[in-house]
């Protein structure tokens, strides 16, 4: 897998105390993880700072909120993984 | 302060918004009811208290920074410490930093010292939110006017 799973898998195992084996590509954060809102925001702080970024939580959901995206699309790792990629790319241009 | 309140915030004297700092001043009352049980014959300020006005002194940060368009609401403290007693009479001196500012999120890390003195510091989280009424933000421009926040400063960023 890529760099980025493996860096927001360890951000999740010494967050949330999840073994690590158990954090797939295809586990989504909150109903296979069960990472809480809580959880997530340090999840999201380490994330911000790890990668240089501010993921856009509010606006992720709004979308899934008024029915425009899923929560699969930003919530599962692989895809969680994209969009940091996708920040990381759009901060370095 | 007006404990009873929750009012535990005297007045903001510096706030930086560009550096993410402010620090403001309290005095702990001398009397109030609260004493009376914690603890009867040796009154001290109940550390849930400080914790509570270091998180409101970061607060007015946040509010601050976003331009009085969102309202912080507590959510975690990290590595909270509560050093020595704090007694009534005494001024507290706050001051609180921006960790980071997050999209619905915010950490800062906030501290009170008495006489120069490190009393309590802590990380603390917090959901940050968009007013949840205009009645309620309206509230708020009422508490920053009684402890002289600078409104003038938002403008001038």
């Amino acid at each position: 897998m890529s760099s980025t799973f493996d860096t927001v898998v360890n951000i999740i195992a010494e967050t949330c105390d999840i073994p690590r084996e158990t954090i797939k590509p295809e586990s989504h954060a909150i109903n296979d993880l069960g990472i809480d809102s809580l959880d997530f925001l340090d999840v999201a702080f380490a994330i911000d700072k790890t990668f240089g970024i501010k993921m856009p939580i509010e606006q992720w959901t709004q979308e899934v909120n008024e029915g425009r995206a899923t929560t699969e699309q930003y919530f599962v790792l692989e895809n969680l993984c994209a969009r940091i990629d996708e920040l990381v790319a759009a901060k370095k241009a | 302060m007006r404990l009873e309140y929750f009012q535990l915030i005297d007045r903001v004297v510096g706030l930086d918004l560009k550096g993410g700092k402010i620090q403001v001043e309290a005095t702990v009352p001398t009397t109030s009811t609260i004493f009376e049980g914690h603890f009867p014959g040796h009154p001290l300020m109940p550390g849930v208290l400080l914790m509570e006005a270091m998180a409101q002194t970061s607060g007015w940060l946040i509010i601050g920074i976003t331009q009085f368009t969102r309202m912080p609401f507590l959510a975690a403290f990290k590595e909270a410490k509560l050093r020595t007693f704090v007694t009534p009479g005494q001024t507290l001196a706050l001051a609180a930093e921006m960790v980071h500012e997050g999209s619905g999120y915010a950490m800062t890390k906030a501290e009170i010292r008495v006489e120069g003195n490190l009393v309590c510091n802590s990380e603390i989280t917090f959901k940050v939110v968009p007013f949840p009424s205009p009645e309620f933000r309206a509230s708020m421009e009422k508490v920053a006017a009684a402890i002289d926040f600078p409104m003038k400063t938002l403008a001038n960023g």
